[in-house]
């Protein structure tokens, strides 16, 4: 038993592993070709991240939104969808919480606005995420299709809102929140200080631990990985698939709305036009390079949260532009790392004897 | 490959040697040290359980893989690892179990196609329906050149294959499970087939784990077992119990797929388990004046009514495509009805959801594991619970650990699922206990009705045996039992009715004891026909 565990710990691991040594050799010639040495760079990159308390947490702040977004990518493809619509719904997520913070009375102490702003961000991204689950359901809509379009209006749509009729003049946020403001880990950590990490990320990882044990300790986990898997064996069990699917894509919209409160509530304490900034769409590359699972979401949301701090950090020497192609090096070579290294492991398991 | 077509003259060196073959797969074997030696002009026999090797070997043979190790010769030559396209230059062709036809295609289209005869620059239709009618002649294989693949029987198709690989010079020709889907009409006409074809000096390896069609047309038998190559028997000085201890490494008993299976299962009856008398119980199943419309808004299922009492199995037997998945799935709840009604236990249920139809006392065995019956990258465990996941929960929906461990290693045990261990995905498993999952899912709790579909489909001689055994106890336990099955003796050794099904009508329901295969199969291709009772 424990040996199958290894085997399956070894299989999450390798996969991502080669993938990074794919594009840190990449990475290398690139940097070579702008006629800079390799391993200054890499350092810089890693001083920038990982060596100061400042970088650091502007590490884990970009890490927590990519954890909210990744788990709703990830959550979507356990059902067998793809959601492609995180970015909008992280949106929605972070203009409801912010309205709600507008709307409630200065009074009215964290501890209720917070939860409040929290249920409105889930709502907002939960609405987005629940009509391409419905056209899905109802009329067999493909949802890459429903979420890519709905990126577009919605995104118009909050633009249009906040160009119109919320902003602060001579900007492009709204005025800030009365209410809701989730504490700065720099006011308990001084070392902290300047960065926009904040305990939004103590709500990333209990999301993460939710999810986990969603999907692999209930039974509504149990079946919506069945109609992932195999939706006819999961029809024949009795399972109501379109039922699975439509909870499914409302829900990873939820988490992924979630996702706005580390920027409106954590950091800004104000929605501004934009803010989402790709999020969304990394997170699909955290999912992938995760392989849908929680645990996997979180250590990828670190790794790309630190490749684009870095990306800043290296900035002088190299464009950091750079930083952006490496991120795709590693999506692709993780989509092509996966199977190959798998094949490779489970041949040099094959027992030596009879 | 120059010496693609060159006669087999020398009679005395084999036309196929295989030897010491291993190959592997991760950690499974699929061949440890194989031989085959096949000689030219002969009709040989490959048998074996599931998962003995034989498919990995036509594999190798085909050039579809390379072996780790050993030698494979054809015609005296050395031609190890060679590929699918020397393979083919040389003569061998593979006739698959799926067909690999174009169905949008002509007969002609599908038979010339990746040689197509060209007339400037263009595809001469003409000259491909000359060459491939000039062909059926020769070879006295019927084939209709000009009609469209999709408007064939499965017994058609079959022979359009075969022709296939004789255009392209196929001289040893091998046949995948090639009964697994014909009537037994469509048999016989086959055996005459590769009769006439070993007798123009072809050579024919046929692959098969059903005893009577081994005893029937071989010449040479090789029995494989776990990998490797157990025994290489002379058909005549053989006889169906010896080959089948080869294969399975143990006595085993036979009845439901032998030749004497009539007679059990006449002693079977007469032993007095007839099915109780209607007026004693209410029917556990019964089905009335069910229509379903297919894809093409035609009656797949067209007015079927039946009833099954409790303790009496119903056999349905049938070519495939006349409607029985569709019926099966209809009862199940799978599949949307047109009109009619179907009542479990006296339960009208016409409208239940597939999970309230499993709650009014429905059991399934699916006829497609591998699509509807498990989810293959689920462990055993949690395969134990699909459909059934309702009754391990706990509390506040999460799922009961304990319970479902506890719940794996009794089935585990009580249907012999091997390898024993919970864990275990179920794409891991042999197709025999991969079916065994199923079973044990299904029948091991309470239930009234069971649908059984094609419940030994792809299975090894023991397992079979294990199922037919388990499907009698449920008739014994008062279970109703409706079976669907290709394999007429199977339905004729355990039913207590046969139904056939007939481009989605029952042509007859009679007696099993006083069916034969012989009257069945005429009612199966429609030769003959009579209004259901």
């Amino acid at each position: 038993m424990t040996s199958r565990f290894r085997e399956q710990v070894e299989e999450a691991l390798f996969p991502p592993l080669v993938a990074l040594l794919v594009a840190l050799i990449c990475g290398d010639l690139l940097i070579l070709s702008y006629g800079q040495s390799p391993a200054s760079v890499y350092r810089l990159l890693l001083e920038g991240t990982w060596g100061n308390a400042y970088g650091f947490g502007q590490v884990l702040y970009k890490a927590t939104t990519l954890t909210f977004t990744g788990l709703a990518v990830s959550l979507g493809i356990r059902a067998g969808l793809f959601n492609v619509g995180a970015e909008s719904q992280l949106a929605a997520g972070g203009f409801l919480a912010a309205l709600v913070g507008l709307g409630l009375s200065p009074s009215i102490p964290g501890v209720i606005g917070v939860p409040l702003c929290m249920i409105a961000a889930a709502f907002g991204g939960g609405v987005v995420g629940a009509i391409p689950a419905f056209l899905r359901v109802k009329f067999g809509a493909h949802e890459v299709i429903v979420t890519i379009m709905l990126n577009f209006i919605v995104l118009a749509f909050l633009n249009w809102i906040i160009a119109n009729h919320l902003h602060v003049p001579e900007t492009l946020h709204t005025p800030e929140i009365h209410t809701g403001a989730i504490p700065r880990l720099s006011q308990f950590i001084p070392g902290f200080h300047g960065s926009a990490a904040n305990l939004t990320i103590v709500i990333a990882l209990l999301a993460a631990f939710g999810v986990w044990f969603f999907l692999f300790r209930t039974r509504r986990g149990y079946e919506l990985r069945a109609v992932g898997l195999q939706p006819d064996a999961a029809e024949y069990g009795g399972i109501h698939v379109g039922g699975v699917w439509f909870r499914a894509l409302t829900l990873s919209g939820a988490i992924a709305g979630l996702g706005g409160i580390n920027y409106v509530l954590g950091y800004k304490h104000y929605y501004e036009d934009g803010f989402a900034g790709g999020s969304g769409f990394l997170g699909i590359a955290v999912a992938l390079v995760g392989r849908n699972h929680p645990l996997g979401v979180v250590l990828a949301a670190l790794f790309f949260a630190t490749l684009s701090q870095g990306g800043l950090a290296i900035h002088a020497f190299v464009p950091k532009q750079m930083v952006e192609v490496l991120q795709g090096v590693v999506i692709i070579a993780v989509a092509m790392s996966v199977p190959e290294v798998r094949r490779a492991l489970r041949s040099a398991r094959r027992p030596a004897t009879v | 490959m120059t010496s693609a077509t060159s006669p087999a003259a020398d009679r005395t060196q084999p036309a196929i040697r295989m030897l010491g073959i291993d190959k592997s797969f991760g950690p499974v074997r699929a061949n440890r040290g194989a031989s085959l030696e096949v000689m030219p002009g002969e009709i040989h026999a490959l048998v074996g359980e599931n998962g003995a090797g034989k498919s990995t070997l036509m594999r190798i043979l085909g050039g579809l893989m390379k072996p780790d190790a050993g030698k494979l010769e054809v015609n005296g030559r050395d031609v190890t690892g060679w590929s699918t396209n020397d393979a083919i230059a040389a003569g061998i062709g593979v006739v698959h179990q799926h067909f690999m036809l174009v169905p949008t295609l002509t007969v002609a289209e599908n038979i010339v196609l990746g040689q197509e005869p060209v007339k400037s620059g263009m595809f001469d239709y003409q000259r491909a329906v000359a060459d491939v009618q000039a062909l059926s002649k020769e070879t006295g294989l019927a084939v209709t050149a000009d009609r469209k693949v999709s408007e064939l029987s499965v017994g058609e198709a079959q022979r359009v294959e075969i022709v296939k690989t004789l255009f392209r010079g196929a001289k040893i020709l091998v046949l995948d499970e090639p009964t697994a889907v014909l009537s037994p009409p469509e048999v016989k006409e086959l055996w005459g087939v590769l009769r006439k074809l070993r007798d123009a000096g072809g050579t024919i390896v046929l692959i098969t784990h059903r005893l009577d069609e081994v005893m029937d047309l071989s010449d040479t038998i090789t029995v494989m077992r776990a990998g490797q190559t157990i025994e290489r028997l002379k058909t005549s000085a053989t006889n169906p119990a010896e080959i089948a201890r080869a294969m399975v490494g143990r006595e085993v008993n036979l009845t439901g797929r032998d030749a004497e299976a009539l007679s059990a299962t006449a002693e079977f009856m007469a032993s007095g388990t007839t099915p109780p008398s209607s007026e004693e119980y209410s029917a556990a199943l019964e089905v009335n004046d069910l229509v379903v419309v297919g894809s093409q808004h035609t009656r797949v299922i067209d007015g079927i009514s039946f009833t099954i009492q409790p303790g009496e199995i119903l056999g349905i037997a049938g070519v495939e495509g006349n409607g029985q998945t569709e019926l099966i799935e209809a009862i199940a709840g799978l599949r949307k009805i047109e009109s009619g009604s179907i009542r479990i236990s006296g339960h009208d249920v016409t409208d239940f959801q597939v999970d309230e139809r499993r709650g009014a006392g429905l059991a399934h065995i699916p006829d497609d594991r591998h699509r509807r019956g498990l989810i293959l990258d689920y462990s055993v465990s949690d395969n134990l619970l699909l459909g059934l996941q309702d009754e391990f929960v706990s509390r506040r929906g999460v799922l009961d650990a304990n319970r479902i461990n506890e719940n794996a290693t009794k089935q585990i045990e009580s249907f012999d699922i091997r390898p024993p261990t919970a864990a275990l995905p179920a794409r891991s498993l042999s197709g025999g206990n991969q079916q065994k999952v199923v079973i044990a899912r299904e029948m091991g709790h309470e239930f009234a009705v069971l649908l059984a579909s094609q419940p030994t489909r792809g299975v090894d001689v023991g397992a079979i045996e294990f199922i037919h055994e388990r499907l009698r106890a449920a008739r014994a336990e008062n279970k109703a039992v409706l079976l669907v099955s290709a394999e007429l003796n199977e339905v004729l050794a355990l039913s207590d009715r046969v139904a056939v099904m007939y481009r989605g009508k029952f042509a007859v329901v009679m007696p099993a004891a006083e069916a034969t295969e012989e009257t069945l199969g005429e009612y199966m291709i429609g030769t003959r026909k009579e209004s259901a009772a």
